[in-house]
């Protein structure tokens, strides 16, 4: 049996581009839809193949305004067992507040259901890209955690877990209970069924209400980068003309040798 | 005062990103009147002292352990704290790649200070630091102040071009005793998957989106792919669909790349998708939207249906390469 929990994040989901608001503190979110990281929903799906190999439970904890109820019943409806939503005002947190807000509602969380065998994260937030909650809480329960992973077997007394570099995988094996950051690619994560969106429906939110000091980060203004705005040629519609015309300009740039 | 850069090696070969790290930080140390100091971790840390004094480092601390024998966030992260109590520097920075990412963090955590991931611009202001990092990929940037005894950075990776500046690059060895128990995150095994061109290296990259419809439309992107001695690479919507391995997958949560010619297909070009294709040389988008962001930022288009497009492509390379 394993006790699971996975730490998912509500995020805005931009198109094509990242509108911010006017006292530039916040993407505009006004025509957005919202959604977790990828590697968060990753981290969900691996949490739920694991509880459905080695039995158990996983739970999904957010810390976020209100409506992360919205990102629970959907984690509802793909297998996550219970739910925990830390509410927030909806302003953006640092990430030492959130890190230690999460790390109480583990305490909390541990001390009625028991420990949580593997806590897994996002290898980094899709919005703020912090790169450290996981570290933090990890380093706050004393338990090893390692970022970056793309592979976890469950052992009698340890994971192993294989992280991505570029054209390998280095191999890690920690001993239980551990924190891990998931990266995207270690599964394909499953869509909501009937029955999962039932259960999306029934599930029960629980909240906890907790709170802490506001760390060394404050934000002062979004902006955006620079943009160097090309001048898009465009080239002929027709299927030959076409052609003639993106080899002659493979060639012009020398990409046509064919040498791998 | 002292800016430490920690240096990533892995066994013995340091990666540009430290020597981008070690640029930046120069320009940071100068601005305060600080010196640039170098840790550099495990056994072959005193055989890279002479490439990090060609970037600058006045002082390389090396510090050997037997729970530094290979990379491991956890024995890192605790040795450069024992370093950082020691030598009490004004800011600690690394290179914003997983592995800096992760031991500052972890250094952060340690000395309950603020971590600020993928820096682009420091400087000291009179309550901390100002700093501009970088938040959704790159496609956004934060101005944020930075309030801790100690700012703890990562620069982000391919922001800076790396410049030499030879310095005394003095060794100086650092000891500490660290627990056995921190061995429990040090590496234990590798495998390599891939040899050769990687999608993050390849000159050419064949990228199909959701207009490519299904997973076999993409044989032909491997034909051409294969005769440009390219990779091929491919959006989220791909991906989801299951038509491709996320190996392939180009962006903001898949791979960056930056080949001299990105051929994108029925790609929309989502910020997601473009902060891991921004750095191509060159873009040609294939698209039947001419308002698709993709095509927006391309410097060549077809405004054309892909299926028609690309086998015409393949003939004209076929014929030209005789
Ligand atoms: C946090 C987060 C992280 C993400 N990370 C990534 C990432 O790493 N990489 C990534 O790619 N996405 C990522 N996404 C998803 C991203 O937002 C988009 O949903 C995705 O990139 C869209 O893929 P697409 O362009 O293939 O599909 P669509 O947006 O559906 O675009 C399809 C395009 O194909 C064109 N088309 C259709 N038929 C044809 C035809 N016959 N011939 C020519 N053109 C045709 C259409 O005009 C359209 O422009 C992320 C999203 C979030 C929220
Ligand atoms: N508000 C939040 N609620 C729950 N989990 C979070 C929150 N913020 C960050 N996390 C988790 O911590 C990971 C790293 O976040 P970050 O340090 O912001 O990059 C994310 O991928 C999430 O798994």
């Amino acid at each position: 049996m394993m006790r699971v929990l996975v730490c998912v994040k509500r995020v805005p989901a931009p198109g094509s581009r990242i509108n911010i608001t006017d006292d530039e503190q916040d993407v505009d979110t006004a025509h957005l839809g919202f959604t977790t990281s990828p590697h968060e929903e990753c981290a969900l799906e691996e949490a739920v193949q694991i509880v459905e190999r080695e039995g158990g439970e996983v739970v999904v904890l957010t810390v976020g305004p209100a409506e992360a109820e919205e990102q629970l019943r959907y984690a509802a409806s793909v297998g996550g067992t219970s739910f925990v939503l830390v509410p927030t005002d909806g302003t953006a947190l640092d990430p030492q507040r959130t890190a230690s807000i999460i790390t109480q509602a583990v305490n909390e969380s541990e001390s009625e259901g028991g420990q949580f065998d593997l806590i897994l994260f996002g290898n980094e937030s899709a919005d703020s890209a912090g790169f450290q909650v996981g570290v933090r809480v990890a380093h706050a329960l004393g338990r090893p955690m390692v970022n970056g992973i793309k592979g976890i077997e469950v052992g009698e007394s340890t994971f192993t877990a294989q992280r991505a570099i570029d054209g390998g995988l280095e191999v890690y094996e920690v001993p239980r209970p551990a924190v891990l950051g998931i990266l995207e690619g270690i599964n394909l994560p499953r869509y909501p069924t009937m029955k999962g969106r039932l259960a999306s429906r029934k599930a029960v939110i629980g909240e906890a209400p907790i709170d802490s000091d506001a760390g060394g980060l404050r934000r002062v203004r979004l902006h955006r980068p620079e943009e160097t705005v090309s001048q898009t040629i465009m080239l002929p519609t027709e299927a030959a003309a076409a052609a003639t015309a993106v080899v002659d300009l493979l060639e012009e740039l020398g990409v046509m040798g064919g040498e791998s | 005062m002292t800016v430490l850069v920690i240096a990533e090696h892995d066994r013995g070969e340091v990666p540009i990103a430290t020597f981008e790290a070690l640029t930046a930080a120069r320009t940071l140390a100068a601005s305060m009147d600080d010196t640039v100091e170098v840790v550099a971790l495990g056994d072959e840390s005193a055989q890279i002292a002479p490439d990090l004094a060609l970037h600058g480092a006045e002082v390389v601390h090396t510090i050997m352990s037997p729970v530094l024998s290979d990379y491991g966030p956890e024995a890192y992260a605790e040795a450069v704290v024992a370093l950082v109590n020691a030598i009490s520097p004004s800011a600690v920075v690394a290179s914003g790649t997983s592995r800096g990412n992760e031991v500052l963090a972890g250094v952060a955590a340690r000395l309950d200070v603020a971590f600020a991931a993928n820096v682009v611009a420091a400087e000291k202001s009179a309550g901390g630091f100002s700093v501009t990092r970088q938040q959704w990929g790159g496609s956004l940037l934060e101005d944020v102040d930075l309030d801790a005894r100690v700012a703890v950075l990562s620069f982000a990776h391919h922001s800076i071009e790396p410049t030499e500046a030879p310095a005394a690059g003095t060794v100086s060895t650092f000891n500490v005793d660290l627990p056995d128990e921190l061995a429990r995150t040090v590496i234990k095994d590798r495998t390599v998957t891939s040899a050769g061109v990687t999608l993050a290296t390849a000159p050419v990259v064949v990228s199909g989106g959701r207009g490519m419809g299904n997973a076999e439309a993409f044989a032909m992107l491997e034909e051409l792919a294969e005769l440009l001695g390219g990779r091929v690479g491919c959006s989220r919507a791909v991906t989801n669909n299951g038509w491709r391995n996320h190996s392939d997958q180009v962006g903001q949560t898949g791979t960056r790349i930056a080949p001299e010619v990105y051929l994108a297909c029925g790609i929309s070009g989502a910020t997601q998708h473009w902060v891991g294709a921004m750095g191509s040389k060159n873009v040609i988008a294939i698209n039947t939207d001419a308002e698709a962001n993709l095509v927006t930022k391309a410097g060549h288009a077809v405004i054309a249906d892909l299926h028609e497009i690309v086998p015409a492509i393949i003939e004209e390379v076929k014929k030209r390469q005789g």
